[in-house]
Order: C-alpha cells, then structure tokens, then sequence
C-alpha cells in the first residue's frame, strides 16, 4: 500500500509542452509512471513524449479514465488550469506551480472541497510512491520502497529527510510536498490522516517550516488521532521576525509562527522534535 | 509588496473610505505651501517611511506652529529615519504627508488579513486602537472582534459583530458598514495580503476617519496589479535583498559571519538552523533556487561578500534533478571569477556528488569539501572561531 498515488495511478500534465512539463514527464514515465496523456490549450491533436495532447481537461477526459492531473502551467494562468481540473472532477490534483494569489487559492481550495477534488501544493515538490508512480520535480534515485510517510511544506529540506530514511535502510512509503504557500490545497492533517490509515506506512517524517499555525494544529491531531510514531523538524530557528524567507508562507508575522512555537506545540503533543535537520533518519530509526 | 501611507490613504479614498484632508511634499517649500492649503491653524506632518514605529521615532508631529512645520520638514527631508522596525541604516524620507487635524473622541483599531487556518479573510476591529495591536492580541484576546469572510460577497449584518464590539451607535454602525464593506472590496479587487487602519477614529462630529493606513499586497499577484506596481518605492528596500531579486535570488540579510548559498527556500533556512547548532552564525538567507546555473551563483557569491563580517560561506546544494559536477563546475568558475577570499565549505549531495567532490578537491581555490550537512555546518564554524 502507499497514500495517494501507485503504479496503477493515471495520470495527464496540465502545461503538458512546456520545457519543465518536458524534462519531468519524461523523468517520471522512465520511473515507471503511467502518464496517459497532457493539455496544452492550442495544441489539441498533436503527439508529445507519444503521448495524446489535448486542448482542455475536458477534452481529455472524455478520452481518458484520469485518476490524477500534475499541473505545471505558469503561475498568471495557474488558477484556471485547476478550474479545469476541479470542473472535470479530477479526483487528484498536483499542482507544482510557485507563485500563485493567494486570493485566488482560497477561492480555488473552496471549489476543490465542494467538487470532492484533493489538491496538493501549489509550489510543491509533488508526490511520490518508490518505484511505482513519481508525480513532481524531485529526483527518484534517492526514494527506495519502505515504511516511512514523509509530509512536507519544503522541496531540497525533503529530499534531504528522504535522503537520510534511505540511507538508514528504512526507505519510503510515500513522499508528500504540500507546498510553501499560505493557504495549500492539503494541510499537514490531511496527509497524516492518510498515512495513519495506510498499513504500509509505520512511521512518519512530517517537516515544517516557519509562517502560520499549521505545525500547531497537525500536533493538536496527532495528540488525538496518530498512533504511529512521528518525528518533526521545523526550519526557521534561525530566521528573523518579518522577512518572508524564500516560501511566500514562511514568514514570522506579529511574533506568530516561530518555529519556537512549533517545536514547544509538537513537544506538548508528545511527537518527538528533532533541532537537528541531520538527525531526522536517525530519530525516526529509533522509533520503528 | 508595502506600499507609503499616502498611498495607501489615496487609495482608501478611491474606495470611498474617510480619510482626512491631506497633500504630499518633496521639498521643505512645498511642505509650507501645503500646510497654509490644508489649514490656518494647525497641522499634523508625518514623515513617509515603508516601517512603522514613526511616532516613536519622531517621524510624525501635530502642531500649531508653522515655524514647527518648517523644521520638521528640514529635518526629515532627504534623511533617515531609524525606527524599531528598521535597521541602524533606517530608511529615507523623500516625501511628507501634511493633514489637517483630526479631533479624536475615540480611537479604535480595524484590519483585515489572509487567516490561514480557517482559509478565508479575517476582518478584525478592536476598541484598543492607536496601540500595538500584537500586544493587545496577547494581553487582552477579548478585546479583539473577528468576522471570517470566505468570499468579496459582504451579506447585511456581516459587519455587526464589530459594530457592536465597538459599541458604536446607531448612527456610527451605518458608517462603519460602509466602511467594512469597502475594506472588504479593497481586499479582494487590490489582492492585499493585509490592510490596517490603525487608529481608526471618532472625530469632534461623532464620525469615523481613517488616520493612518497600512496596506501590503501579495507579490504574487502584482502581476495583474499594474497600478499598485507604479507605486513601488524601491528606495525603501534594502538594497542587496533588491538586487538579489532582480537575480530571482532570495536574500534576506542577518548578523553571523557565516554566509549561506543554498538551494530550496526549505534547506536554506535548515542550513542556518545547523550552522547555529554547530556554534556558528549564519550572515544571511539565501536561496538560488532550483536553476543552479554559473552567472546566477557567481552573483550570489557577490552578494554575500558585500557584507564585510562575512568570514566564511557554507554551500549547500542537494543535487535533486541537476547533477552536482555541473553544479561544482559552476562554484569552481564562480569562485574564480568573483575573487572570492574567504574559505568555502561546500556540501554537494546527490546525483554525481562524488565526482563533484573530486573535482572540488583539485582546485587550487580555497574550498574545503564536506559530504555530509552537520560536518559542513561545523567546518564552516570552525573556520569563523
């Protein structure tokens, strides 16, 4: 078992043509993805890495069976690309686009909810499942099939926790970015939901960052609702009060949001804490 | 994006909420002028700075006397102004707000901002106006009154519960619909991220004004917020954090010695966490984002080395899809180009990070290899000692 995606996932890639669509959709059909098809508006009836192009997500579902979409499209045209998605009910929506209003999220999440459609990110890393399905930017060689969830806010800081669960000889259930914005499309507590009812998954890397009371409510849930053990990093100790430090979420605003306060919330919650970004493989070694 | 008071005022205008009487001047004659346009007998000057903290710091002043007026402009104009939310620098004063004063029956407090948790937009009022809203926050909870709006769509009485926390009259609560729902419209149409009236106030004829105005705007929208752009003071930016930017570099400028260049917005704040656990201070924040190319590193190096404390730079690249000899060959040719003169610890993990480590070891720059984060992070700290 895994969370959210497997080999028998099918998927399509919003942004299909665009270079970085390219790269990563030829890097994740050589991982084993099945990728059936892609939307680029325009380009409907051409072939692209062999596969059908459409013109809409419309269009390509009356084709298609899609379990999920992976949207790369610009972030000045994100919001109607996942209109599109949430519209064709598209039960998994992937979006790896940075840069994204955050009015227009907020609207988005709310469509999202009402159509029953799970969105992931935006300016996420994606997700992945070892050597079944990889929907995102990051690179397979590191992931290796195991037993830890990871859930993350960051894409480099959660490449380097999987890093350290492969090389502890643990290895990955599935692999989930949820992305640096401030309101995402799933929280902390959505995935670990999924992976407290996956059996394959016996323990769980969650990394936050500074900005917001995410770490405080997903800590809050475990308390009541995670029996599998949890290690948590928070990034940001370090980082001063006002300054959005690279993720538009990741700002200490009116003395909220201290990664202090993360860690103090997590504590108290009974999750074991790590200050160390070393030491997240080694921690959760402990524990499973 | 953080926009002066004037202009955010100038927009709280075009929006139809009160504000008092008010023009603006660059030169001390023009302040003179305006002060003798606005009023005969009294004014309030208030110098125009993106921080806040201007009270305090003697950038605001209500007098009678033109003669104040006059040396309050000589001495804001072309100068800085060091508040508590500024650095030792502070920023520069170009422009003077001169108002006519507003009697103050009662100062309350109103803004509205993006609530993460419940995803919708916050519309907070509180009768503590004129303080540190943070602090009433945090000493008296229940004097702060919130409305959570999911949509522009403002329904009838959306307003009453601030109204009433207010304990406006009859005839005030009429006002301040008008008001919470244009704040509302401004919020959505403009794409702020947060907006704040702070004090909001009841003047000598029992109606409400906006006295000072706040207003930040999501960077990611400007996109589509053309007019809001032209109003970008890049002098109120600090400058290597600006030129980072332009660079699609993100630096944040701090206090160590130990200057950071990383990849991921996430591991760059991870690496200064590990070089303060090492012992060691980072002097910055920096991400470069996933394209690790040579001219953008080689400009990141620059940036790090303006600043003068910087003792030693700790590079820390996860190679994820790029693979790191093309990345080492890049910090090798930045390096050399730059003329960098102080150690470099780099930590290249991932896709070929041994050869990378090779490669590094080669050179005859000083560049000091590590495999792993925290070896990296007490490398860097042993060199600053």
């Amino acid at each position: 078992m895994s969370i959210l995606v497997n080999k028998d996932t099918k998927v399509i890639c919003q942004g299909f043509t665009g270079s970085q669509a390219t790269l990563h959709c030829s890097q994740a059909i050589e991982y084993g993805t099945s990728i059936i098809g892609g939307v680029t508006p325009g380009k409907g009836g051409e072939s692209h890495l062999d596969l059908p192009v459409f013109n809409s997500t419309k269009e390509a579902q009356q084709e298609l069976e899609i379990d999920a979409t992976i949207i790369f499209v610009p972030a000045k045209f994100c919001k109607d690309s996942v209109q599109e998605a949430i519209d064709a009910e598209i039960p998994l929506i992937i979006c790896i686009t940075e840069g994204i209003p955050t009015l227009d999220m907020m609207k988005l999440k709310q469509n999202a909810d009402s159509a029953g459609c799970r969105i992931i990110g935006p300016n996420c890393p994606g997700v992945i499942t070892p050597d079944q399905c990889k929907l995102g930017i990051m690179p397979g060689y590191i992931h290796k099939p195991g037993k830890i969830g990871i859930v993350s806010r960051s894409g480099t800081l959660t490449y380097e926790a999987v890093d350290q669960t492969t090389q502890a000889g643990l290895g990955q259930s599935s692999c989930v970015g949820i992305g640096g914005d401030p309101i995402p499309g799933s929280s902390f507590i959505d995935i670990l939901q999924l992976f407290e009812e996956d059996s394959e998954t016996e323990g769980i890397v969650m990394v936050g960052e500074i900005g917001g009371t995410a770490e405080e409510e997903a800590a809050e849930f475990i308390q009541s609702n995670v029996s599998k053990p949890v290690v948590a990093y928070i990034a940001g100790v370090s980082a001063p009060p006002g300054k959005r430090m690279g993720h538009a979420g990741a700002i200490i605003a009116g003395g909220k949001g201290t990664a202090e306060d993360k860690f103090l919330a997590l504590e108290k919650a009974g999750v074991h804490t790590t200050r160390s970004p070393a030491k997240i493989g080694e921690e959760i070694s402990k524990l499973v | 994006m953080n926009i002066h008071e004037y202009q955010s005022k100038q927009i709280f205008k075009e929006y139809g909420l009160p504000v008092p009487n008010f023009l603006t001047a660059n030169t001390t004659d023009e302040v003179l002028a305006s002060a003798k346009e606005i009023s005969d007998t009294n004014w309030v000057v208030k110098a125009q700075v993106h921080a806040g903290g201007r009270g305090k710091a003697g950038g605001v002043k209500v007098t009678d006397n033109l003669k104040e007026v006059e040396e309050f402009a000589d001495k804001w104009i072309n100068n800085n102004l060091v508040t508590y939310q500024t650095d030792d620098q502070g920023q520069p004063v170009s422009c003077i707000l001169v108002e006519e004063c507003t009697e103050i029956k009662k100062e309350f407090y109103l803004g509205a901002v993006i609530d993460r948790s419940t995803r919708s937009l916050a519309v907070m009022a509180s009768p503590e106006g004129g303080m540190d809203i943070e602090k009433v926050a945090e000493d008296h909870p229940e004097k702060i009154f919130k409305v959570f709006l999911k949509s522009p769509s403002v329904g009838n009485e959306d307003h009453l519960p601030l109204a009433e926390g207010l304990e406006l009259s009859e005839e005030q609560t009429k006002e301040f619909k008008d008001i919470f729902r244009n704040l509302v419209k401004l919020f959505f149409e403009k794409d702020l991220s947060l907006v704040e009236i702070n004090p909001l106030v009841l003047n000598g004829s029992d109606n409400l004004v906006c006295l000072d105005g706040k207003i930040n705007i999501d960077s990611n929208a400007l996109f589509r917020q053309d007019e809001i752009l032209e109003l970008r003071d890049i002098s109120q930016e600090e400058e290597k954090e600006l030129r980072a930017s332009e660079w699609d570099l993100n630096y944040v400028s701090l206090e160590g010695n130990i200057g950071c260049l990383v990849n991921g917005a996430g591991l760059a704040m991870a690496t200064m966490d590990i070089i303060k656990l090492a012992g060691g201070e980072p002097a910055n924040f920096l991400d470069v984002g996933g394209a690790v190319d040579e001219k953008r590193v080689a400009e990141a190096f620059k940036i790090i080395l303006e600043d003068e404390n910087v003792k030693a730079i700790l590079v820390n690249i996860f190679g994820g899809i790029v693979r790191c000899d093309v990345v080492a060959d890049g910090i090798i040719s930045a390096v050399e180009g730059v003329g960098v003169d102080v150690p470099v610890v780099v930590r290249l993990k991932g896709n070929n990070s041994e050869i990378a480590k090779e490669m590094l070891g080669k050179t005859n720059l000083n560049i000091i290899a590590a495999s792993e984060l925290s070896e990296a992070a007490e490398k860097a700290a042993e060199i600053v000692k």
